[in-house]
């Protein structure tokens, strides 16, 4: 290393991580320079937030080495040599919201000397302290009452004052508005002029354009590649983060030409469906036959529309109408008795309860189906499952297995399985495949295809490009808008760079 | 109700169900029964033999009785209680609500000059039952309201309605005990029906009412999905707030007939009728294996719970022990009752 430059803030060699048998981070390499903005990339699950847990010292390295300028990582589970080192500012706020600002910026450090604190003189060191940074924050301010930018400078200067000069920054614009973004991006150019390295966690492209000098890309837990902003093209980006995939056309794939017959009638309609915060009014119509993809990264609001449509939140305005019949806004019953399936987001949150057995589970919706008078029969409870465990091919030692003892890609299947008992007119499914492997994967999708080849209609909400392979058409959402319309022949890159709001804010 | 099910991949659905597929043998259902839920089973026959070795009076029929009898009244209360903590609540004014329904119910009955007790008067003497009754429903109501509509903190607002419960309990009687008890609490109390109480039989039927009403109606299974995912059960189309409200309701119900068995039987509400139990209730439900985070226990481990906590009390008073050491040995067995049932399951308790 020759004299005159000075060594990286931070770099990472060959790092490995494990955990059981998926490997998260495979050799991967990182380094940041004193003084610059870089900007980490990649899609979900490519391994960028295990490497913020590598090098924050969250997460112990299986191979590898991490260095911060020159000198090799703290020792793990060292938190205050390595809070000397680096600190993360993350999307979930990490100050105490009831307590002061001084106190947060001094919390558990606030006089080694004193026997007492000394409020007095704690105001005034995080006045000098929030000056030396050109903060404009009162230090008496309960923290809670600040803006969301506001908190991360705080964050950021109790994380410079313990001596560190590398800050990740995770998703730090996801919650602000655009006059938040400019005072953040504002002060983090200053900061920068100082020597301090940032590593920029984002999945909105342009604020990588805007702010970073240098990127890298991870794909499947590999480094993909590294170079100066500049150097490097929106597409060529795009294309880096997803992958020159040759996706073979499987049975599911949406089949392109064969467009529903546009008169008919639509099985699934909305009208000015809206909901506050989340999205804005949006007129759906999903005719027989038809998978429509509702695509979208995690604050887009796509989400939501899902849950709207199931009836698990109540709709800000609008209607929504499943063959002509209007169904009653908030009502999970009444969107079941109108015929809409829904498979959940997260199948551990509203999916499953684990303790019953996987009949238990699958007949949850169709309770009232099993038997007379408001009976649940076991033994009909037990052959409906048995034909589920059947046509879905679930792995389990029977229909009495506690379902909670199943793999995740078969417990997927008992969530599709309670979706589908009641034989759905619309199946609306958030995330389908999530944390499921290939197979179970490739015979989900299929089920979704077999639902709508029926000539009922299906939602896919997601924002895994497999997951909206199937679907006819998609509308990609950003903000709670519809930025994008595209028919089944969308290539990768576009339905990214859609979701991801390339060209939103120029 | 179509009573038919068709989901929508019918083919592959009709076809499995010709072929029966292997590993759902009655066999195989054995395997996957929650042996847990016996784990007291051999706790009560290893207590019986202690209860033989320690007095010979102890297997006597009038001393078995007289256990189930005073587990009649203790264990409608964790019936009650087993329904609440199964669907993820919990309702600790139940042991007020034993005493304040009598005490309502016969303040609006009793006449007010005659007795050592001035009521009210204004409604008949056969409507004690029913108004004793709704006042349980009542009470079990306003705690749901509280819980569900107030969405307060469940366990301090039960706390709170025992405690003013019991004040107004204390209020309406002057701190005296009532004992013009109506003909109907006498009945049901005193009575024997085939030379076994009265209340023991209503207490069997209670609870096999409820543990088939747990096994197969779907509001009693709809229990265990709320207690266990509150969200999941929500998202399928289970109106968790409206079952939950009943269930609480009927945890009052039940605890307002334990009052009418227990004044029956005593022949007296006094003012402290049912203080201090719901310590009882909770211990017999957790040692039954019921979890006090929802979702898991069945109501006949409660009832071993109950039956558990009961005979080791009977085994110490025939053993000789000092009553003034009663309550130092009563908290002691709960815990030894507590590790047992843990180990004998195998089941963590939380």
């Amino acid at each position: 290393m020759d004299a005159q430059a000075p060594p990286p803030a931070v770099q990472a060699e060959g790092v490995v991580k494990r955990f059981g048998p998926t490997v998260a981070l495979d050799g991967v390499k990182l380094t940041v320079r004193p003084g610059e903005s870089h900007a980490l990339v990649g899609r979900n699950g490519a391994g960028k937030s295990t490497l913020v847990g590598v090098l924050t010292g969250l997460h112990r390295a299986d191979a590898g080495t991490v260095t911060f300028g020159g000198e090799p990582a703290p020792a793990f589970g060292d938190t205050a040599a390595w809070q000397s080192k680096v600190a993360c500012v993350y999307q979930k706020s990490m100050v105490v919201p009831d307590l002061t600002v001084a106190e947060n910026l001094f919390l558990n450090r606030f006089d080694e000397n004193a026997r007492r604190i000394s409020w007095g003189k704690l105001r005034r060191r995080a006045e000098q302290l929030l000056a030396a940074y050109g903060v404009q924050v009162d230090p008496n301010t309960r923290a809670r009452d600040l803006a969301v930018e506001q908190r991360q400078f705080v964050e950021i200067a109790r994380a410079l004052s313990f001596g560190a000069r590398l800050i990740v920054l995770d998703e730090p614009t996801a919650q602000l508005d655009a006059r938040g973004i400019a005072r953040l991006f504002e002060k983090l150019r200053e900061l920068q002029s100082r020597g301090v390295a940032f590593l920029f966690i984002s999945h909105h492209l342009q604020e990588v354009y805007e702010l970073c000098t240098a990127v890298t890309v991870y794909r499947d837990a590999r480094h993909v590649l590294t170079a100066p902003v500049d150097e490097v093209a929106k597409e060529d980006l795009v294309a880096a983060m997803t992958g020159e995939k040759a996706a073979g056309a499987t049975a599911w794939h949406a089949a392109g030409g064969t467009a529903p017959d546009p008169s008919a009638e639509p099985v699934l309609s909305t009208e000015r469906l809206s909901l506050a915060g989340r999205f804005e009014p949006l007129d759906l119509q999903v005719r027989p036959g038809e998978v429509l993809g509702l695509a979208g990264a995690a604050a887009s609001g796509n989400t939501a529309v899902g849950e709207v449509l199931a009836g698990m939140r109540k709709a800000g305005g609008g209607t929504v109408r499943v063959r002509g019949r209007a169904v009653r806004a908030g009502s999970v019953p009444d969107a079941l008795a109108a015929g809409i399936g829904y498979i959940p987001e997260d199948r551990h949150d509203q999916g499953l309860v684990p303790e019953r057995s996987v009949a238990e589970n699958a007949t949850l919706t169709v309770a009232d189906q099993l038997g007379p008078w408001g009976t649940v029969l076991p033994s009909r409870t037990r052959e409906f499952a048995r034909g589920m465990i059947a046509s879905l091919d679930i792995k389990t030692q029977g229909p009495e297995q506690p379902v909670s003892g199943l793999s995740g890609g078969n417990q997927q299947k008992v969530v599709v399985a309670r979706a589908l008992a009641r034989d759905p007119s619309v199946l609306v499914a958030v995330r389908p495949t999530a944390g499921v492997d290939v197979k179970s994967k490739d015979s989900l999708l299929g089920v979704v295809r077999r639902v709508a080849d029926a000539g009922n209609a299906a939602v896919v909400v997601s924002d895994e490009l497999d997951d909206l392979r199937v679907c006819d058409r998609v509308l990609a959402l950003f903000h709670g808008r519809v930025v994008a319309a595209f028919d089944s022949g969308w290539t990768d890159g576009e339905l990214v760079a859609a979701m991801e709001g390339v060209g939103e804010r120029e | 109700m179509t009573g038919t099910v068709r989901p929508s991949t019918a083919d592959d659905f009709d076809a499995a169900l010709k072929g029966s597929p292997g590993g759902d043998t009655p066999l195989s259902r054995l395997r996957l029964i929650r042996w847990s839920d016996f784990s007291l089973v051999p706790v009560i026959l290893v207590l019986m033999l202690i209860g033989f070795i320690v007095s010979p009076v102890f297997l006597t029929s009038d001393n078995l009785i007289s256990v189930v009898q005073q587990s009649s009244e203790l264990s409608l209360l964790v019936l009650g209680q087993a329904l609440i903590l199964i669907c993820g609540r919990m309702d600790l004014s139940l042991e007020s609500t034993i005493g304040i329904a009598p005490v309502v119910a016969m303040w609006l009955v009793l006449p007010p000059d005659g007795g050592r007790f001035a009521g009210l008067g204004l409604l008949p003497g056969w409507s004690a039952i029913p108004l004793c009754l709704l006042a349980g429903l009542a009470v079990g109501a306003v705690n749901g309201f509280l819980m569900l509509k107030l969405r307060v903190n469940g366990f301090i607002a039960t706390l709170g309605m025992l405690t003013m419960l019991r004040g107004l309990h204390i209020g309406i009687t002057e701190g005296k005990s009532i004992t013009d008890v109506p003909e109907s609490f006498r009945y049901l109390g005193k009575s024997e029906w085939f030379g076994v109480p009265a209340a023991v039989w209503i207490c069997l039927v209670l609870f096999a009412v409820g543990g088939a009403a747990l096994a197969w109606l779907r509001h009693g299974r709809a229990l265990y999905a709320i207690g266990g995912n509150p969200e999941a059960a929500r998202a399928a189309g289970i109106r968790v707030d409206r079952v939950t409200w009943t269930v609480l309701a009927i945890g009052g119900l039940l605890a307002a007939f334990a009052g009418i068995l227990y004044t029956g039987h005593y022949g007296a509400v006094a003012a402290t009728q049912g203080d201090g139990w719901i310590f009882q209730v909770f211990a017999a439900a957790v040692i039954g294996g019921i979890s006090l985070k929802g979702g898991r226990g069945t109501l006949f481990g409660a009832l071993t719970g109950v039956l558990t906590l009961q005979l080791v009390v009977n085994v110490m008073t025939l053993g000789g022990v000092p009553a003034l050491w009663n309550q130092f040995l009563n908290g002691a067995i709960i815990i030894v009752a507590l590790v047992i049932s843990r180990f004998a399951s195998g089941e963590k308790q939380d």
